[in-house]
């Protein structure tokens, strides 16, 4: 049961002070889930109000994912009772679920985005006419169900001409469909820009209004404080306790979340160091069409942040400073020679490493082993024919998996079968063995969960003490604000203002740069950390 | 190695089977200082499958695939034979043979790596233009010749082993090595793996993937040597002739995947062995020729079936050795992306 008692009938008894409650659509009770080795689920309660956007709040591994796999019928549950709409239920296999009511929307947009919009929402349940598709029927009923979610597209082009953040929409749509009376959202907005973001939130608040119940899985405490109403959070697999959002803050969502209070949100680097001796430069370097040329300049033992968003160029920078892409013009300098950064080889040979966005895609070879994926780089540094002998290998990956606190510490284990922090931290140490005197990390901490990334965080902070210059981009201001010695700041492909981080500078003047370009004050600082960089160098 | 538990299975009922119609199969016997027997057959006419099979291998390790193999297989025995029936020496008309066919190979490699053209494509174009080189090269005859040093390759013995056993077991030693005793086999399932993040931490793709390919054509080369030297004759139209099929087929039975990354050496070597088995076999009990290729079909299919853990699952019910349901508490995908 909640290991919290007294603070959930807290939260229960506020209600009755301002309204009453209804009924709940669905009550989850006393869950439990066993899988071999691991008790996921014990003792869960989880109620969901008509017309309420509910958050499931919990780290990696809290048991979220499972859950709402219990909830929708992909696993059954070992114990307790689901009540859908007072009556109990059961489900065999999602399709039961969603023909109940209960719809699912997956991070991945699992949708064909070769076929049509129209075609997505009513694949496998077609509108036929004498056996044969009703085209016609199809397209406006398509129609009929985004002007629902305020959406005009054309229904008959292809998914993929639409944006992702369109695309998950459509996949919404398909999802309310069928007579939806609980909407799952497991993660809809990690690969959602703010404003994509804002327009799901339109639509999951019409959605709220029409009476549905959302369950809404996120990482981002901002969009949860956003958009939810009430909370349950999970830790370990057992319940922490359900809250209203606006009677939690976030600092004591994320105690309870990590079952410790977490160090208030210091910098990391307290004070103000010198930084004199420049290892990378970029002059007026850029690449049509994906950034603008830009002029920075990195010092030894900095961490220089990039804010910025989604697709607002951080990423090139990144890929051009480690010859990732070509650049179009400008030159780089690096330890004070320009050199040409045509390849990563090149750029790995100037000892600079890159610890990409995506790192499925970009990142790690999943079939490989923990051991293989650490030592990769290294291997590719020495070619094919000069094996690294397995004894170093054997200690350098141990002396990794223990620093970095990779679980479960087997070298051994196929890098697929990780949570995404630990995927992160092998990625990491796959970098980090190279010794870098450049460690670029991009988005190093998104989507994976609290703990880790204070860990990684930290490790930023320490690695920079220690000489090492990092470029550090993230979506997430705070943790730009709390690690960096300065900041560049990006809008629409184009290097807006360098921003050193003293106390003045707060989320709030980041946002506004962002959201502005430099404002004149800004801009004004920006000059002042060039000139007081020349100075110094 | 618990992957390679259904290829040792598939090759053992084979075995089995043969004894039960056979029941002289398992016995081995030296006569005039050679070794003579049904395995030994199997081992023999298997060597020039294993060969391709392992050079095919390593090319489906990078996500590739080679469908010249035959061709090649073909040229190499065309350009050895028209050498020496034109009294060129043996080492020669061998090492020719060869340098041709890992330049060919080479080729394949530059289409694939450095052009960019799908793996298929490419070595499409060497698979049917291939032929018409082989032709070229034999003036459309079946060339013969009568050399007893060519002969050793394909039909010679040392120390009573058949010749072919012995280069078998040397390329395999040497490509063991240097897959997995050297970082080769790590980058090549690096690459197969995912390209772009190989490419992200530093490994020259290009040059490895060009090797592999060079590497495909030589094994099919010396393939190639070993079919002609075993007939004295060269024939430009069905020498190796669909032996790229057998080969990307031993190497799935072997259990590494089309898709690339992860690949087993011993594996691809039990598959075509389960290959040589089978078609032994079919001789052996006494098929009736014209179901040949349908009896070989069914039991492909019943051993590609039996391979795949969702078919067991399924079929055997709990007995299927298939893995849990993702430990739920990570939630893999969804942070990963």
């Amino acid at each position: 049961m909640a290991t919290e008692p007294a603070s959930r009938s807290e939260a229960i008894n506020t209600e009755r002070g301002d309204m009453a409650v209804p009924a709940p659509v669905l009550t989850m009770g006393g869950i439990g889930k066993q899988f071999p080795g691991v008790k996921a689920l014990d003792g869960v309660d989880l109620r969901l109000l008509p017309g309420e956007v509910h958050a499931l709040m919990g780290e990696n591994g809290a048991g979220k994912s499972t859950l709402i796999k219990v909830l929708t019928g992909v696993y059954p549950a070992d114990a307790g009772t689901i009540e859908l709409g007072g009556a109990p239920v059961a489900f065999g296999s999602p399709l039961e679920a969603q023909q109940a009511g209960i719809s699912t929307v997956y991070q991945e947009v699992n949708l064909c985005t070769n076929l049509s919009v129209a075609e997505n929402i009513f694949i496998g349940r077609e509108p036929r006419r004498f056996g044969r598709i009703d085209w016609k029927r199809m397209r406006a009923r398509a129609k009929k169900l985004l002007s629902r979610l305020e959406l005009s597209l054309d229904v008959s082009a292809p998914l993929s001409t639409y944006s992702l953040a369109i695309q998950q929409m459509v996949a919404i749509a398909r999802a309310i469909d069928v007579e939806a009376r609980v909407l799952i959202l497991d993660e809809p907005t990690s690969s959602l820009d703010a404003g994509e973001v804002e327009q799901l939130f339109r639509v999951m608040r019409r959605l709220k209004e029409e009476g549905i119940a959302i369950l809404f899985v996120s990482h981002f405490l901002d969009q949860i404080y956003e958009i939810s109403d009430r909370m349950t959070i999970l830790r370990n697999g057992t319940l922490v306790g359900e809250y209203l959002t606006r009677e939690l803050s976030q600092v004591q969502l994320v105690a309870k979340m990590i079952g410790q209070e977490l160090a208030a949100l210091e910098r990391l680097h307290g004070e103000a160091k010198v930084f004199d001796r420049p290892l990378i430069e970029a002059r007026e370097l850029g690449r049509t069409g994906a950034i603008e040329p830009f002029s920075m300049t990195i010092h030894e033992g900095e961490v220089v942040g990039l804010a910025g968003l989604l697709g607002s160029g951080r990423t090139e920078i990144a890929r051009l400073l480690f010859g990732a892409d070509h650049a179009g013009s400008g030159e780089i300098v690096v330890s004070g020679s320009v050199t040409s950064l045509r390849t990563p080889r090149a750029a790995m040979g100037h000892k600079i490493a890159f610890c990409s966005e995506n790192r499925k895609a970009d990142g790690l070879i999943p079939d490989l082993t923990v051991r293989e994926n650490i030592i990769l780089a290294l291997q590719a540094t020495r070619g094919w024919t000069r094996p690294v002998p397995r004894e170093q290998q054997d200690e350098l990956v141990g002396k990794y998996i223990k620093a970095l606190k990779i679980s479960p510490p087997n070298p051994e284990h196929l890098v697929r079968n990780l949570s995404g922090g630990n995927q992160q931290k092998v990625l990491l140490a796959r970098w980090l063995i190279l010794e870098p005197r450049l460690l670029i990390l991009d988005e190093p901490t998104r989507g994976i969960d609290v703990g880790a990334k204070t860990e990684i965080q930290r490790l930023v902070a320490e690695l920079s003490d220690g000489g090492m210059a990092v470029l550090f981009i993230s979506a997430e201001l705070e943790e730009v604000l709390r690690l960096s010695h300065k900041v560049g700041v990006l809008r629409d492909r184009r290097l807006v203002a360098e921003l050193p981080n003293d106390d003045s500078l707060t989320t709030d003047v980041l946002m506004e740069t962002i959201a502005s370009g430099a404002s004149q004050m800004n801009a004004s600082e920006a000059s002042n950390v060039d000139a007081s960089g020349g100075r110094a160098s | 190695m618990r992957r390679l538990l259904w290829p040792v299975v598939v090759l053992v009922l084979l075995l089995a089977l043969n004894v039960f119609f056979t029941p002289s199969f398992f016995s081995i016997e030296v006569k005039d200082g050679h070794l003579y027997g049904s395995l030994i057959d199997i081992l023999r006419f298997g060597a020039p499958l294993i060969l391709v099979s392992l050079g095919m291998t390593l090319v489906i390790a990078t996500g590739g695939i080679d469908l010249s193999v035959g061709s090649v297989v073909a040229i190499s025995g065309a350009l050895a034979c028209l050498q020496i029936s034109q009294d060129t020496s043996v080492f020669t008309a061998v090492v020719s043979a060869l340098v041709l066919c890992v330049v060919l190979g080479a080729w394949n490699g530059f289409l694939v790596a450095a052009v960019g053209i799908q793996p298929i494509i490419a070595t499409l174009i060497l698979m049917v233009a291939g032929r018409g080189l082989a032709q070229l090269i034999t003036g459309g005859q079946i060339i013969t010749i009568n050399s007893p040093a060519y002969k050793v390759i394909g039909g010679g013995y040392w120390l009573t082993v058949p010749f072919g056993i012995l280069i078998v077991i040397a390329v395999l030693a040497i490509t063991a090595f240097l897959t997995r005793r050297l970082a080769l086999g790590m980058l090549l399932e690096s690459v197969g793996g995912n390209a772009e993040a190989s490419r992200l931490a530093g490994i020259r793709a290009r040059g490895i993937v060009i090797m592999v390919y060079a590497f495909a054509a030589l094994c099919a080369g010396v393939a190639g040597l070993m079919i002609s030297s075993n007939v004295s004759s060269a024939d430009g139209n069905n020498a190796g002739l669909w032996i790229e099929l057998d080969a990307i087929l031993a190497v799935v039975i072997g259990g590494t995947s089309l898709s690339g990354g992860r690949f087993s050496l011993s594996g691809t070597v039990l598959g075509a062995l389960i290959i040589q088995t089978l078609t032994t076999t079919i001789y052996s009990i006494g098929v009736p020729p014209e179901t040949t290729l349908l009896f070989k079909a069914l039991v492909v299919t019943a051993v590609c079936l039996i391979q795949s853990p969702s078919f067991r699952a399924k079929a055997f019910g709990r007995r299927g050795r298939t893995a849990p349901p993702s430990p739920a508490p990570e939630e893999k995908v969804r942070v990963t992306a």
